[in-house]
């Protein structure tokens, strides 16, 4: 798509409310800007999108698919709903699914209290998990001097390697395998201790939404991210 | 006013956090009584379970063949059944084997971190099942509360409602490992 000289306003209608919007912009993007909720867990501001969790999917008004809103972008006259009761099962269903496929034990876990996705659970109204419990066998890799990668509460956002790849231009972490072997790797899956490109800086254990990414030492509930420097990330980006 | 409700507790495998948390509803377990009998707990001396009690609170996940049995039989015998507190939710801490064989559990804890007399018991001690699970994994469950321990008040929260005749509604009032 050509970008035309002039800034050119989209109109169109997120959940019946009339909003402008422009070009280029995601749905996301703009649900965000004028205060609708849409549930994410993948998107970062300043990062590329991935798409991944799935949260995000919309309604769009003659499109007989979801939609992600954080890949979609805005349309003259679109008609997007993002609160439906197919949506809020699709978006347990997701959530059911991320709770279920690592072992996530809140009570002991580093991020009590300051994890993405407890906090989207609650966001979302969720008492249970809908789903029995995969209980996989994942390692926890404590190799590197400062920080520790638990594979049990990783949900594959891959915040981490867009932030190590796009931000710190590290590209130390990275993914490997498919579908439910899926795993975040670390040079040429090597312990994260014995890379040779890793700066130690901090930005994916603090970019981290879960326990997945901590600092040694962090005992339960004690892992608070530090997202201050959020806010410059595209700047950081751009540089 | 219609007769008390008849309310019962029962404790599978958990740490008993989550009946001491009902105890910290303190002096408010006085406005409790008024409307209900606990006729059947690890708090009272009672060894049957009732014919039919209108609320059960459960603590703890189902771990053993007894708790599977045990949980059977209060279903039958319930109309209410309250999951009460993340091991009972989500298996918690208790499942924090469920990766690692029943046989290497049991040899960790009987035999290699054991001083003396080690062996594994057959006696007494009911078989583990293959993995430890949530309550609504063996049986329908009505009422969901995490947290580790729920907090008293969310406690007396969910008993008076179920003792008004309404389903609490939890959102925004506990999570997993509050
Ligand atoms: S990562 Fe979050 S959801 Fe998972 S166990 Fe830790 S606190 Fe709970
Ligand atoms: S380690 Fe953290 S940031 Fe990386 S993919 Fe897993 S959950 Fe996402
Ligand atoms: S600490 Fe920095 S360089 Fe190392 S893996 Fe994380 S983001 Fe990449």
């Amino acid at each position: 798509m050509k970008r035309s000289s002039k800034a050119s306003i989209k109109t169109l209608k997120i959940d019946g409310i009339d909003v402008a919007a422009r070009e280029h912009e995601t749905i996301l993007e703009l649900a965000q800007e004028n205060g609708i909720f849409i549930p994410t867990l993948c998107h970062v501001e300043g990062l590329s999108e991935y798409g991944g969790c799935r949260l995000c999917m919309v309604e769009i008004k003659g499109s007989n698919r979801l939609l992600p809103a954080c890949m979609t972008t805005v349309e003259e006259g679109m008609e997007v709903v993002t609160n439906s009761e197919k949506l809020q099962s699709y978006r347990t269903m997701i959530m059911d699914m991320l709770f279920s496929e690592r072992n996530h034990i809140c009570s002991v876990c580093v991020s009590n209290g300051n994890c993405d996705l407890q906090y989207m659970s609650v966001k979302l109204g969720m008492t249970h998990i809908g789903v029995p419990y995969l209980n996989p066998s994942v390692p926890v890799d404590t190799s590197h001097d400062y920080f520790v990668m638990d594979h049990n509460r990783c949900i594959l956002c891959q915040r981490c390697v867009r932030v190590c790849g796009e931000v710190e231009w590290a590209a130390t972490k990275g993914v490997m395998g498919r579908g439910i072997n899926t795993r975040i790797i670390h040079d040429l899956n090597q312990p994260w201790g014995d890379s040779d490109t890793c700066t130690s800086c901090g930005k994916c254990v603090n970019i981290c939404p879960t326990g997945a990414l901590f600092e040694k030492g962090k005992s339960a509930g004690e892992m608070v991210k530090r997202r201050d420097w959020l806010p410059y990330l595209k700047l950081m980006h751009e540089d | 006013m219609s007769k008390k409700a008849i309310m019962a507790t029962v404790w599978l495998d958990g740490c008993s956090g989550c009946h001491m948390s009902f105890l910290d509803i303190d002096e408010r377990i006085l406005q409790i009584a008024e409307k209900a009998d606990l006729v059947y707990s690890p708090l009272v001396d009672v060894k049957e379970f009732p014919e039919m009690a209108d609320v059960t609170l459960v603590e703890g996940a189902v771990s053993s063949e007894d708790d599977l049995k045990k949980i059977q039989k209060v279903r039958a015998h319930t109309k209410i059944l309250v999951s009460l507190g993340d091991c009972a939710v989500t298996a918690n801490v208790p499942g924090m084997r469920n990766p690692f064989k029943v046989q290497d559990v049991l040899d960790r804890a009987y035999i290699e971190n054991a001083d003396l007399n080690q062996h594994i018991p057959i006696k007494v001690i009911p078989p583990l099942l293959k993995t430890s699970v949530p309550v609504h994994q063996v049986v329908d469950v009505d009422v969901f509360v995490p947290g580790c321990p729920p907090h008293a008040d969310t406690i007396f929260f969910v008993l008076s409602e179920l003792l008004e005749g309404r389903i609490p509604d939890l959102t925004n009032v506990t999570r997993f490992g509050a």
